[in-house]
């Protein structure tokens, strides 16, 4: 049995959720085996239905099961696994999966590859996975000795595939949480309020690195990202430890990810930690004082020049374009 | 109040990776080496949770005798004392034998607080904080923003799309930490002078047989060819073009 634990958010199973099961059916399917799933959470069995290609959906729906509860669904899931004894498990490398597969490897005392990108099945066995480390910046082949194999998948390290087949069999887990299990939950959720365009959202993402030399110097991105459409301004880390831009503004290997039409990288030297965030946007152009920089190697447009001047020219050249 | 903090050296790599020669690690000639920001942030927070409730912080690395440099870095910033659990192989311990050799070390150490980051520079396994709380049997919140002590509960904050996750716990408990919790200070020079004096706690581990073991080391496909628009305001034009390309005007 190749086991797919699932994430569901909202009632509904996320995208890489599916792209789990993708990767569990092709597992199961390079070493003849069979594949189930793992749903967990207040009312989930409704979703079973819809998990085709699939042999048996194993449903968790302990009354608890409210709001975020680690441990919990930790305790269940390393439940399935001894129960079940498949030999993979995976589940999603999101934050989420990857902290709910590392308490179920601590409890089952096993390995656990995190944040997988490619399988090598030799012989109908899983021999060897490949990894991100460095964020995505470099990728490790590793070798797993321990069994099950546990496993999380980065997100979109493939696509999400729908499958042809028979509504799988629902089979129920009961087990008693122990009160351990549930202290760790959530209390509460304070939203945030949404202003503008979120980095995550523009089509088009201005950073700013070192060489905007001050907090002032970004009003200037403010104002190019004020005249081009669904544009927001980010910022590399060496800009966020400087206060000059919040941390919410950091793309890169401990800030956000972002996959804009078009990033416009001002003054930013191009360190692999800060392009690892960038690095599924469509087109770079970065604007760098400095021919050497090795953004220019990570680039598809370059200017070279010094971003004070370039900025203000191409704002003022907009707003000449916009009056006309 | 009792603090730890748990953290990793690993290459400053900057601009780009070479590797050695059999593909198995990143060569660090001529590099510096460094610990990841969410290791950083945990170290400020622990600075700044003994500034405010008193008690003692204490910085922990399992690897080679050279990581003394991160700990007195640690130490220069304001962490009482450190702890050296030293492996000159530490190169091939997995999360599970890392997680076991601080588990043991810390038990009997009776800290309020463990602080790591919620993954490494490096390798990004994203564990060892979560199954050293397993191992000590404490609660573990993983990826916090926020963090605040009152009386012997912890409020600790997780940021996701839809908001911030508060979560509380009873001390003692584990935390691993993101960046973004806080700005770390530089250490001051008179911090770096007395570090240096500090006596650092060592004690030699000897790894357990491993579950996962490092085959190959690979560099991910760049294909990006690069078009010069320009030298300074000359590439004005050339970047309008490209803008209206992308529909941005
Ligand atoms: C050449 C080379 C080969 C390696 N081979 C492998 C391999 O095959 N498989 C493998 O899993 N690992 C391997 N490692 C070791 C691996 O880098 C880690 O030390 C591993 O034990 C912990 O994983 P992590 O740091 O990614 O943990 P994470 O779980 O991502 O780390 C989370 C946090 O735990 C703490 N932490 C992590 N490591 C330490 C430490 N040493 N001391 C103190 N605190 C720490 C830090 O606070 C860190 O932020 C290799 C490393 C190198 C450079
Ligand atoms: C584990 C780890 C994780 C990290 N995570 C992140 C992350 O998430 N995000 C991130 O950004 N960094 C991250 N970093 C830091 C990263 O390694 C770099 O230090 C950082 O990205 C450099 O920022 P920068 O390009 O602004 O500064 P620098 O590297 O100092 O580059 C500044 C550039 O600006 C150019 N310049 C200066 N003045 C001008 C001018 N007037 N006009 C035009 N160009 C000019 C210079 O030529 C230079 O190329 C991380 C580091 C580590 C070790």
């Amino acid at each position: 049995m190749i086991l797919a634990i699932l994430e569901i958010v909202k009632g509904s199973l996320t995208e890489t959720s599916l792209e789990t099961v993708t990767a569990a059916r092709d597992l199961a399917q390079k070493s003849n085996d069979s594949v189930a799933a793992l749903l967990m959470g207040k009312g989930v069995s409704t979703l079973a239905p819809t998990l085709k290609g699939i042999h048996t959906v194993l449903v968790a729906e302990d009354p608890h099961l409210e709001g975020y509860l680690p441990d919990a669904l930790a305790e269940i899931a390393a439940y399935a696994i001894r129960q079940k004894s498949p030999k993979i498990a995976l589940a999603p490398g999101t934050e989420t999966g990857n902290d709910l597969m590392a308490r179920v490897a601590a409890r089952l005392n096993l390995g656990l590859a995190t944040n997988c990108v490619e399988f090598s099945v030799e012989g109908g066995s899983l021999k060897r996975v490949t990894r991100l480390n460095w964020g995505g910046s470099l990728l490790e082949e590793v070798e797993i000795f321990s069994s099950p194999i546990l496993l999380t998948l980065a997100p979109h390290a493939l696509a999400a595939q729908s499958a042809d087949g028979a509504t799988p069999t629902v089979e129920t887990l009961s087990l008693t949480l122990t009160e351990k299990a549930l202290r760790v939950r959530m209390k509460e959720l304070i939203p945030t309020e949404k202003k503008g365009i979120s980095l995550t959202d523009a089509k088009i993402v201005i950073g700013g690195g070192r060489g905007m030399g001050s907090a002032e110097a970004f009003k200037m991105l403010e104002e190019l990202a004020s005249l081009l459409h669904n544009a927001a301004v980010g910022a590399t880390r060496v800009a966020t430890n400087n206060n000059w831009r919040p941390h919410s503004d950091q793309i890169g290997q401990t800030g956000a990810q972002i996959a804009p039409d078009l990033y416009i990288a001002c003054g930013i030297s191009g360190a692999i930690q800060h392009m690892v965030g960038c690095k599924n946007s469509k087109k770079i152009l970065a604007i760098n004082k400095d021919p050497e920089a090795p953004i220019f190697q990570r680039a598809d447009y370059g200017v070279i020049g010094d971003l004070h001047q370039v900025v203000p020219a191409l704002i003022a050249e907009l707003k000449k374009l916009k009056g006309a | 109040m009792k603090v730890l903090v748990c953290v990793k050296r690993v290459p400053d790599t900057g601009g780009g990776f070479k590797l050695t020669a059999d593909g198995m690690r990143v060569d660090t000639t001529n590099l510096g080496f460094t610990v990841s920001p969410h290791e950083e942030c945990a170290i400020e927070e622990a600075i700044r949770i003994i500034e405010k409730h008193g008690g003692s912080s204490t910085v922990l690395t399992l690897g080679p005798q050279a990581a003394q440099e991160q700990l007195r870095e640690a130490i220069a910033k304001g962490i009482t004392s450190a702890i050296l659990l030293e492996a000159e192989d530490y190169e091939f311990w997995d999360p599970a034998a890392t997680a076991q050799a601080i588990a043991e070390t810390v038990k009997s150490l009776g800290f309020d607080i463990l602080l790591f980051g919620n993954e490494s520079a490096d390798t990004c396994n994203y564990q060892v904080g979560l199954r050293v709380a397993h191992l000590l049997d404490l609660p573990c919140v993983t990826g916090i923003k926020a963090l605040e002590i009152q009386n012997n509960t912890a409020i600790a904050k997780r940021e996701t799309k839809d908001g911030w996750e508060v979560y509380e716990v009873p001390l003692p408990a584990v935390f691993t930490v993101r960046e973004g919790i806080n700005t770390p200070r530089h250490p001051s020079l008179r911090g770096i002078m007395s570090a240096k004096k500090v006596p650092i706690e060592q004690k030699k581990v000897t790894k357990p047989a491993s579950q996962i073991v490092r085959k190959a080391l690979k560099k991910p496909q760049e294909g990006r060819q690069l078009e010069i628009l320009g030298q300074g305001v000359d590439a004005v034009p050339k970047i309008v073009e490209k803008l209206r390309e992308v529909g941005a005007i």
